[in-house]
């Protein structure tokens, strides 16, 4: 009794103080929890967050571009895509077999999508195939029923309407490469696609519009619960391009099977009606994506299609630059418009020959002659007295050798060699017979197409200055008229006689039945007459011993060697309104080969304008006949 | 030797029933509700799977810790050597026929249930203990070779469980016994020694844990040094519990818990899915429904007059105190992950059964609190 009363006492005193080792650990998990949900409890909060709630970007829809007349040449096409979710399916092989009766489905993609299914959680939808047709779609809408876990989605893609046609003014949207990535997150978003060249880069950002998204709550195998909140971005802008796409299509068409360039440009607004390159690409494979080969055969093409030769193809202009080399000699005045040179086939200077093309001489020759017949003679005379420099200022004057402006990437500067410039970049004094060659557009002198047709376009609508464009409005916004570049007119400062002189000139050319180069590409409708220059621009050095024994001709020549053809002109030559620049890569001569493309497009120019196409138009029976079908563009 | 137990002339059925302290009952099934709240909740609102089940466990093993109370202390006094030596049988044959789950060797397949000896051993040992400290004077205790029997009683099983392997019912087992130790009037010095020893064991004991066991007590020291793998449960559940903040975000709320981030919510990370949906209010709340069961498991040993009734009580309290510290513990990050089960709420029914018995007995204790038992076993008068 007593001993267990000791033990008692003992056991208390013991139990009192396990008790309270009990109270402290209980206090202490009491701290713990205030530490976690009162002091760290933001912090948590957000972690939770960051678990629960996924942020998920919603592409907007880029935006269109139409032609001057608003006809869609980019749009976006629905992209039907069939997919899978295995969950959904009683037997995923099973299924996968019965919508291969109904649609194809290649041993690849049935590889790919078991795949894809094996390497996703089963919520997660897998892609069968892309870009079904209607027949294929309606098919597998019937058999539905049939096809647990199988379901259509509509994704959009780009689509080109006119395919290569248009291909180096729009450019083309391809997927965003590792070097693109601005850290702007709608550019990760798999499957998106940016403006890689031309107007879709240039108008990328408006192209785009705004990226919307939703917020939704996944759980944590990443299966999305519910929505939580959706903005929906804003779709991308629609961006007019001033291309007259019916024309656009008729120049296409004319220059297949060759290496050229032709630019067609309203000379009163600077405003780019076509400008084609040829051979193109198909714009459409580079947003699917192009195959290794795809990409060699463009690559290794010695007509190089990837390149837009109007802004970016570097060529001699040979006897287009003698307009520039008249008004020259003209403004600094040492020549007249009546003053004659004697041409016997050649001059000599310094101990060389300088040959004219027409090996026995063009006999006394004025200006005007001068151009119609495209008497090299005549000009290394005025060119020697003018002197490179000056040549080259008018030349800047006239849009060559400068960046154009024109709102496309990568345009080039061509150049237009100076005594300054030959110092500096090969540090070499300038030769007087270098200033000869330049005065019949050779040498050093290199021009783009589009600067032919800005320079043309000067002398066109007598002096005015020009900027090329080709945007001619950003989601519907229409310049306003003050404030349209292409309509802030500034004068060149070019003597009105002489650009008179020089129009008549060319006039000569064409229409000159006797003595015009390009006669044979004389407009003979009323009111439609074309005003012009030839050009032949020399690829290759002719030795004496070749003269001396006949030229070769340029069928006989390897492609490579062959002349550039070039012409330049402008239409209606009694109130200018279209100008005109052509290219034929090695194509032969520029009144044999150039002359007659330039016709036939001055003409369907012309021809568009008469039957209303200079009003914008909304009736669509017209806008579809404008476009052309394909009978249309043969005829001409 | 002892009267018949069951027929105490001092006291029938009917007054022991009255005799049974019903506010601490009330107490255990309103810690069950609560439990059966939460496993509702984890089922999104629905009574299957757990808390249909649950609740039947519960009701069989309320009526299984009464019948309990009833029985005469001394009954169980008599019998505690006895059921040691079967449950220590059953471990053996677990060792050797058990059924593998979770990697693990714990139970037996007994038709019905499945039985987990290891779980009995703590009410078992519990037992056991107190019948040899029962029988020992002060000075007695104060020897150290008296110390050899029970240590021998200790040690056996753990050897056991350890092997199963599992580290928490071992730890569990230990310091249960501990408590009696202590309380029984084991000098202090000789825990400073234990302590001590531990220590340097732990080197040792290093060597022995499982590779699992070892990445635990890793990732306790540094969770985030892997978030995906190991670490990824005690981070998840720590978010679960600060996000609750200071109210929580509502019963069935939770979207820790709902959006399954935290893993095994219905069993060993419940509290965190409580603290979750009810905040620190809802899990101070729990604590302090927990402290006065303990208050009143307290009150109720000492105030029995016989030894082995107090000790009985002293390790009872103890085991379910720990179960409550390890579980919130492991949680909140403040202890390596061990699976051990938050008593009275965690969905499982060995657990639940474990606990009833071992507060029917500790109601036993309360019930029989005047019967006195001489040292080694009769009646002291």
């Amino acid at each position: 009794m007593h001993r267990d009363t000791e033990r008692h006492k003992l056991f208390t005193r013991r139990a009192l103080m396990l008790a309270g080792g009990k109270s402290v650990l209980m206090t202490a998990l009491i701290g713990r929890m205030y530490y976690l949900q009162v002091i760290e409890a933001d912090r948590y909060r957000t972690l939770a967050d960051e678990n629960r709630i996924n942020l998920r970007l919603l592409a907007p829809r880029r935006g269109r571009i139409v032609d001057r007349f608003g006809l869609p040449v980019a749009d976006n096409q629905q992209n039907y895509r069939v997919l899978l979710i295995s969950e959904n399916t009683r037997d995923t092989e099973y299924t996968l077999d019965v919508l291969a009766q109904i649609i194809s489905i290649s041993p690849a993609e049935r590889r790919r999508t078991i795949r894809g299914i094996k390497r996703n959680r089963s919520f997660v939808p897998v892609t069968i195939r892309e870009n079904l047709g209607w027949q294929e779609v309606s098919r597998i809408e019937v058999n539905a029923p049939d096809l647990p876990g199988i379901f259509i989605d509509v994704g959009q893609s780009r689509s080109y309407l006119y395919g290569a046609d248009t291909a180096h003014v729009l450019g083309y949207v391809a997927a965003v490469s590792a070097k693109e990535l601005t850290g702007d997150p709608l550019l990760e978003l798999p499957g998106f696609r940016i403006g890689k060249a031309g107007i879709e880069k240039i108008h990328d950002k408006a192209l785009r519009g705004s990226s919307g998204s939703s917020q939704v709550e996944v759980n944590a195998f990443g299966r999305v619960i519910r929505e939580l909140s959706r903005n929906e971005g804003q779709p991308g802008a629609e961006v007019a391009v001033t291309l007259d796409l019916g024309l656009q299509r008729i120049i296409s068409k004319r220059l297949e099977g060759k290496s050229a360039s032709v630019v067609v440009i309203d000379v009163r607004t600077g405003d780019i009606l076509s400008m084609v390159s040829t051979p193109g690409y198909d714009p459409n494979a580079f947003n699917r994506g192009l195959k290794t080969a795809e990409w060699k055969s463009l690559i290794s093409n010695p007509m190089s299609p990837l390149i837009n030769k109007s802004i970016a193809g570097r060529y001699p202009p040979a006897s287009t630059f003698k307009m520039v080399v008249l008004l020259a000699a003209l403004e600094k005045g040492v020549i007249t418009p009546s003053t004659n040179f004697f041409c016997s086939g050649h001059i000599e200077l310094g101990g060389s020959k300088f040959h004219c093309w027409k090996k026995h001489g063009h006999g006394m020759v004025d200006s005007k002659m001068a151009i119609a017949q495209s008497c090299d003679v005549y000009f290394y005379e005025i060119a020697k007295r003018t002197g490179i420099d000056r040549i080259s200022a008018m030349a800047n004057r006239l849009g060559l050798g400068v960046k154009t402006g024109i709102d496309l990437p990568g345009e080039k500067t061509g150049l237009i060699p100076t005594k300054k410039w030959k110092r500096g970049a090969l540090d070499q004094p300038w030769h007087q017979g270098e200033t000869l060659h330049a005065g019949i557009g050779q040498g050093y002198v290199l021009t783009t197409p589009l600067q032919l047709a800005v320079m043309t376009a000067h002398i066109a609508n007598g002096g005015v200055a020009i900027t090329p464009r080709l945007t001619k409005f950003v989601n519907k916004q229409v310049a306003d008229k003050k404030n349209d570049p292409a309509l802030l007119q500034k004068s060149l400062g070019i003597n009105k006689a002489h650009m008179k002189l020089v129009q008549e000139s060319m006039s000569e050319v064409v229409n000159n039945l006797v003595i015009g180069t390009a006669k044979r590409s004389r407009i003979k409708e009323l009111g439609m007459e074309m005003a012009g220059k030839t050009g032949t621009a020399q690829v290759r050095r002719i030795s004496k011993v070749e003269r001396d024994g006949g030229v070769v001709k340029n069928k006989d020549l390897p492609w490579k060697e062959r002349d550039h053809a070039l012409f330049v002109g402008f239409a209606p030559v009694h109130d200018p309104r279209y100008a005109i620049a052509v290219v034929v890569e090695h194509g032969g001569g520029g009144s044999t080969v150039a002359a007659p493309i330039a016709r036939d497009v001055l003409v369907a120019a012309q021809r568009r304008n008469s039957i209303g196409t200079s009003a914008d138009t909304n009736d669509t029976n017209q806008r579809q006949h404008l476009v052309g079908t394909n009978k249309t563009i043969e005829i001409l | 030797m002892s009267r018949n137990a069951l027929n105490t002339p001092d006291l029938t059925v009917g007054q022991k029933l009255l005799n049974i302290h019903w506010l601490f009952v009330v107490l255990l099934c309103l810690a069950a509700s609560i439990g059966l709240a939460m496993l509702y909740s984890a089922a999104n609102g629905n009574l299957n799977p757990w808390a249909s089940r649950q609740f039947a466990r519960f009701c069989v093993g309320v009526i299984v810790m009464l019948a309990i109370a009833l029985i005469n202390i001394q009954i169980w006094m008599r019998y505690a050597y006895l059921f040691y030596l079967i449950t220590l049988g059953l471990l053996v044959i677990v060792e050797v026929a058990g059924n593998v789950g979770m990697g693990a060797q714990r139970w037996l397949s007994l038709g019905y249930f499945n039985l987990q000896p290891s779980e009995l051993m703590k009410i078992s040992l519990v037992l056991s203990l107190a019948r040899y400290f029962h029988g020992a004077s002060i000075d007695e205790v104060g020897r150290p070779t008296y110390l050899i029997v029970p240590l021998l009683m200790i040690a056996l099983p753990s050897a056991l469980v350890l092997r199963q392997p599992d580290l928490g019912t071992t730890l569990l087992l230990v310091m249960a016994s501990g408590a009696i130790f202590f309380t029984a009037g084991v000098r202090m010095w000789k825990f400073g020694v234990f302590f001590v020893a531990t220590i340097g064991a732990m080197p040792v004991a290093w060597q022995f844990l499982h590779e699992y066991q070892k990445l635990r007590v890793l990732t306790f020291l540094n969770p985030e040094s892997d978030p995906l793998g190991s670490g990824y449960h005690i981070i998840q559940s720590k978010i679960a519990l600060g996000s609750g903040g200071v109210f929580g975000k509502g019963f069935m709320q939770g979207t820790q818990g709902h959006l399954r981030f935290l893993p095994e919510m219905q069993t060993d990370f419940i509290f965190t899915m409580l603290a979750e949906e009810f905040g620190m209010m809802g899990g101070v709340g729990l604590l302090a429904l927990y402290g006065l069961i303990l208050v009143y498991s307290f009150a109720m040993t000492l105030r029995s007059r016989n030894q082995f009734g107090r000790l009985v009580g002293a390790g009872i309290t103890t085991t379910f105190f720990l179960y409550v510290f390890i579980n919130i513990a492991m949680v909140m990050g403040l202890i390596p992950v061990v699976g051990v089960p938050l008593p009275l709420i965690s969905y499982g029914g060995t657990a639940m059964m474990t606990l009833l018995i071992g507060f029917g007995l500790l109601l036993s204790v309360w019930v029989h609190r005047d019967v006195m038992i001489g040292r080694l076993g009769g009646d002291e008068v």
